[in-house]
């Protein structure tokens, strides 16, 4: 017989009262505000908008606030919220081409046209924590230089010009990009699903797989050919209008990870290409979906499957951490039937195992 | 910015190429600075709101190794809205976020540039300061980059 309980709604209701109160600490403190985070905390506004896969920095930072700095839960606060809302459309692709460019390197040249051009990083940084930071010294602008406005084009066409290097990735003729917002996913998948699954995968699972091709499992012998980080307009077509319309512009960071192919039978060699594309300013992220997408097409490139960061079901079905922190956290609830129902059984196999050694014990005094 | 958009649209015709461009600056506009824009706008018609504001969802696409097939990046939120003036003009507006007013007023500032009469006053008072405060971030942003370009030099090395 299953009899259900009930119980627990004061405690609940007091716990979410306490979780207010600790979420706004210390009544002294002034409470944070969201353009401040927005302006201050931008790198984890950014990674909510890449993971909850809603470009939208005033609700990243309301998500960060409300679940005290928690990314993933705010991450998951995002995509709840994301059902609420309607679909107007499809936009038309982005250029990264055209993008107005706040960060651009590349590993693989030292000049290129537009030059290598650092802009915010942390690298070079020596990594000390800085005390100043903790009072409010006033912080100088930042340094102009007046350039003519130049193309820069992306390091991979300079390279495909002459063969080198495989081109932008084509799907089958009348393919249209699929979309695992509408559809469930199906095995084995085309590279646009993956893309899309990579890009709202979790920053920390896919470094890990990332940092494993690099150790020898699927090796493929990266170089960043290219870093850009900057702002990218976005362009919607709708039925009232026969143009396109600008919505306006959102910041964007590209990888372009180029890897050696030894070539086969029917493609002479040539480098091949890992491809990331991540919301907001988020290199680390980039590079790791760049390494994840290239070690994810052995199959594609008739490269032998012998590594996790190749298999594309293991890393698509656990790179997601709403889904992931869904399945490991709700082993908290309760599950007092399912546990006393093992319970029983552990005490019946117990009762078994004893009445069976005691039978063994007689068995061998009656031999003897 | 005009000559840009003009630039990414490969059909339609030349007014649609301004009016593509005109959305573009109001889509860009902030909401403050397009609230101040309608207060100091004189001769404000008789506005019914046909179509929201309502914000929904966009999805980003971008494309496979950064010029090749589509793929599904992630969403967006927009928000749009449709109005009628009093003489009948109808104007859409559509913009990033969830500024409601701004993209209502933003409608409203399309119908009024659709208006022969209104277009030039629009153009003057409304899309030139827009258009001046995006290329002054645009030109300042691209100056703080090119401070950050590296000029490499090379160290020469040996007795001789």
């Amino acid at each position: 017989m299953y009899v259900a309980v009930k119980g627990g709604e004061a405690a609940i209701r007091n716990a979410h009262k306490l979780l207010a109160d600790r979420r706004r600490g210390d009544r002294d403190v002034a409470p944070i505000q969201l353009d401040q985070i927005v302006e201050q905390m931008s790198l984890a506004v950014d990674r909510v908008m890449a993971e909850g896969s809603l470009y939208d920095p005033e609700l990243a930072a309301l998500a960060i606030k409300q679940a005290r700095g928690d990314l993933i839960e705010a991450i998951f606060l995002v995509r709840a919220y994301r059902t609420t809302l309607p679909r107007f459309g499809y936009t038309k692709a982005l250029e990264t081409a055209q993008m107005q460019i706040e960060r651009r390197i590349s590993a693989t040249f030292k000049d290129l046209p537009g030059g290598q051009l650092l802009g915010p990083t942390f690298d070079y940084t020596h990594r000390l924590l800085d005390p100043e930071l903790a009072e409010d010294a006033p912080i100088e602008a930042p340094d102009q230089r007046e350039e003519p406005e130049v193309f820069t084009p992306r390091v991979t066409d300079i390279l495909g010009h002459d063969g080198m290097i495989e081109e932008d990735g084509e799907l089958p003729e009348g393919a249209v990009a699929g979309d695992l917002t509408r559809e469930p996913l199906t095995f084995p998948l085309e590279r646009d699903l993956r893309l899309q699954a990579l890009a709202r995968g979790d920053e920390g699972f896919l470094l890990g797989l990332a940092y494993s091709t690099q150790r020898g499992y699927a090796r493929s012998h990266p170089f960043v050919g290219e870093i850009r980080i900057g702002e990218v307009e976005v362009e919607l077509e709708v039925a009232e209008l026969d143009f396109p319309l600008t919505l306006g512009t959102i910041r964007v960071t590209e990888c372009q990870m180029v890897n050696q192919f030894k070539g086969s039978a029917k493609q002479p060699p040539q480098f091949t290409r890992g491809y990331g594309l991540v919301f907001g300013q988020s290199e680390r992220k980039a590079m790791s979906m760049s390494l994840c997408d290239r070690a994810l097409r052995a199959r594609e490139l008739g490269e032998d499957i012998t590594a996790t960061a190749q298999d594309e079901e293991f890393v698509i079905s656990h790179s997601d951490n709403v889904q992931s922190t869904g399945f490991v956290e709700h082993l908290k609830l309760p599950h007092y039937v399912d546990f006393q129902a093992e319970l029983d059984l552990i005490r019946r196999m117990r009762a078994e195992h004893e009445r069976n050694r005691l039978d063994g014990a007689e068995t061998k005094e009656a031999a003897e | 910015m005009i000559k840009e958009d003009t630039q990414s649209t490969e059909t339609g015709s030349a007014p649609d190429l301004q009016r593509k461009a005109a959305m573009a600056l109001l889509a860009q506009a902030t909401a403050p600075e397009i609230a101040a824009l309608w207060a100091g706008w004189s001769d404000k018609p008789e506005i019914e709101t046909l179509r929201g504001p309502e914000t929904g969802l966009v999805m980003l696409r971008g494309r496979i190794g950064g010029g090749g097939a589509p793929f599904n990046l992630g969403e967006a939120t927009v928000t749009r809205a449709t109005v009628r003036l009093g003489n009948g003009a109808v104007g859409h507006a559509y913009a990033l976020g969830r500024h409601r007013e701004k993209v209502r007023l933003a409608a409203v500032f399309d119908a009024l540039w659709q208006q022969p009469e209104c277009r030039d006053a629009v153009e003057r008072a409304v899309l030139a300061p827009i258009a001046d405060r995006l290329e002054r971030d645009r030109t300042s942003k691209r100056a703080e980059t090119a401070a950050t370009k590296v000029d490499f030099f090379t160290m020469v090395r040996g007795d001789d």
